[in-house]
């Protein structure tokens, strides 16, 4: 049986960042990662524009994965690759997990667990196109690996579903490998990913973006060989008169992103509705005690630094972690907003300062976002632009607010307040 | 006047640009990164690229590479020629150089991760 203090589910970003902070606050940490290598997603996302945030510089995502690896493994933080954790079971105040490798079954005994399993991407099956079942459907992350670390191109003429920033990324980078990028088709009217990256990824190459518009069918037995196109109305349905085939080999999906919680969901441990992902408080502590969450299981981020960052906030949290009960006030989204990470203000904490992340439902201009408590508002702050692809990070130190168990704070955002 | 997202940071500011070559003035950036980009941008776009190159290590059949500083956006193609012309004998790490002065463009292509000596 192996013991630790803080066991860490995830060797991407958001468990690096967590495992380091848990050890240099003294806990003994393990971090478990079903790959061969540490750094998740980063490893495959070889374009620039990582780290703005933390190191002011514009890493590559291998570049910024090894920045924490490197501290990892100087910090000689115990990591298991090529493992598994098939379940995670109630011990007295703690948890037992089972975890599987390549040498067999393995129990761990932890105080505390960290979440940092990440997110999935929608596949074909859940966006609802008819047609047959060839290959070449590919969602953007599958085709980025297929390119940047197995080096197969996965296609030569493709349709691009979803303005999501990996398929942005992607129309780019199968460019530049010489593919032909027939087009980007989106279904809602504004685009998906950030703005940045629809100019230096589809206009510098002039790849086309159809907003208000979905792929309806694709076609081929083997092969896929074309799909069907068609512009769309306001209810979001295909009109008829639109409907246009393109031939190519491969339709690419970049049609979001969702939390991956299936260990979270065996422990019933309540997950948000509006973010997918776990309800947590301040100190990224779910609602079942010793268990925390962070990166993109906790909810997706658009930067990596905000992944590390609450990385951070669950692994120095997870090494402090003693039982005890919390009282709780609750954090809502109001008007114009989508949602709001924590959920919960832990009242029973030294600890009232919170960093909130926000986004907003639909894109706002000049408007402010206000903190309501109990119907009184005790917090502003003015926004030029508000956009759903960009998430908002805001710190608050409830501390002044009074706050009591069961109290309400809402987060709405007010137009035209300049 | 000329409409311009800078692409610098994920802020993605929109730049607003009047007049033509040297004399223009902008507006609309939130630092001087934007004015930088938006100058160059109306005389000589600058881009910065990434790619892989391959290896001839069966483990890693490419390495991820990235130019070490940006390069006029209308070399992008040759470059990308270059680059995969390239295939990497030694088990280099981040910061090797794979190609010096690419095109002369007075980039190198650089090596961005460690994975061939793991």
């Amino acid at each position: 049986m192996i013991k630790a203090d803080v066991t860490i589910i995830g060797g991407g970003p958001a468990g690096l960042a967590a495992a380091i902070e848990a050890d240099k606050n003294g806990a003994k940490v393990l971090l478990i990662e079903r790959e061969a290598r540490l750094g998740g997603i980063l490893k495959q996302c070889i374009h620039d524009g990582f780290g703005l945030v933390r190191f002011g510089e514009r890493l590559t995502g291998p570049e910024y994965a090894e920045r924490f690896m490197q501290e990892f493994n100087e910090r000689n933080i115990e990591a298991k690759t090529l493992t598994f954790v098939t379940q995670i079971d109630r011990t007295g105040e703690g948890y037992t997990l089972t975890l599987v490798s390549r040498d067999g079954m393995h129990k761990v005994l932890t105080k505390t667990i960290i979440l940092a399993t990440g997110c999935r991407e929608r596949t074909a099956k859940q966006v609802f196109i008819h047609g047959t079942r060839p290959a070449g459907v590919f969602t953007a992350g599958t085709a980025q690996n297929f390119v940047n670390l197995c080096g197969v191109m996965p296609t030569q003429k493709c349709v691009i579903l979803g303005s999501g920033d990996i398929g942005l990324i992607m129309a780019r980078r199968l460019t530049l490998e010489g593919a032909k990028v027939l087009g980007v088709y989106e279904l809602q009217p504004t685009p998906s990913g950030l703005t940045r990256n629809i100019h230096q990824c589809l206009h510098d190459y002039n790849i086309p973006l159809y907003l208000s518009h979905t792929v309806t069918r694709v076609f081929g037995h083997d092969r896929l060989t074309a799909v069907e196109v068609a512009q769309v109305d306001e209810n979001k349905k295909p009109i008829d008169s639109t409907r246009q085939i393109i031939e190519c080999d491969s339709l690419i999906l970049s049609v979001g992103l969702i939390p991956e919680n299936e260990l979270a969901e065996t422990l019933d441990i309540k997950i948000d509705p509006n973010t997918k992902g776990p309800v947590c408080d301040q100190n990224l502590q779910t609602m079942l005690k010793g268990v925390y969450s962070c990166g993109n299981a906790l909810h997706v981020n658009d930067l990596v630094d905000f992944v590390s960052e609450s990385g951070e906030t669950a692994g120095r949290n997870a090494a402090a972690w003693t039982p005890k009960k919390r009282l709780f006030a609750s954090l809502f989204p109001g008007d114009g907003v989508a949602y709001v990470v924590p959920q919960k203000m832990d009242l029973t904490d030294e600890n009232q300062k919170a960093i909130v992340y926000f986004r907003s439902k639909k894109v706002f201009t000049k408007s402010s976002l206000q903190v309501i408590v109990n119907g009184v508002s005790v917090y502003e702050k003015k926004y030029n632009h508000l956009r759903p692809p960009e998430m908002e990070r805001i710190e608050i130190d409830f501390a002044g607010f009074d706050l009591k168990a069961g109290d309400t704070v809402t987060l709405k955002i007010k137009e035209g307040e300049a | 006047m000329k409409e311009l997202v800078c692409i610098v940071c994920p802020n993605g500011c929109t730049l607003h640009i009047e007049g033509e070559g040297k004399n223009i003035k902008i507006s609309g950036q939130k630092c001087r990164k934007g004015l930088t980009f938006a100058q160059n941008e109306m005389t000589n776009p600058m881009r910065s690229i990434c790619s892989t190159v391959r290896t001839a290590f069966r483990d890693v059949p490419v390495l991820p590479v990235k130019v070490s500083c940006e390069i006029p956006k209308d070399k992008i193609f040759e470059v990308m020629q270059a680059i995969n012309r390239v295939t990497v004998q030694e088990r280099i790490g981040t910061g090797d150089i794979i190609i010096k002065n690419v095109c002369g463009t007075a980039a190198d292509i650089i090596a961005t991760s460690n994975i061939l000596k793991e």
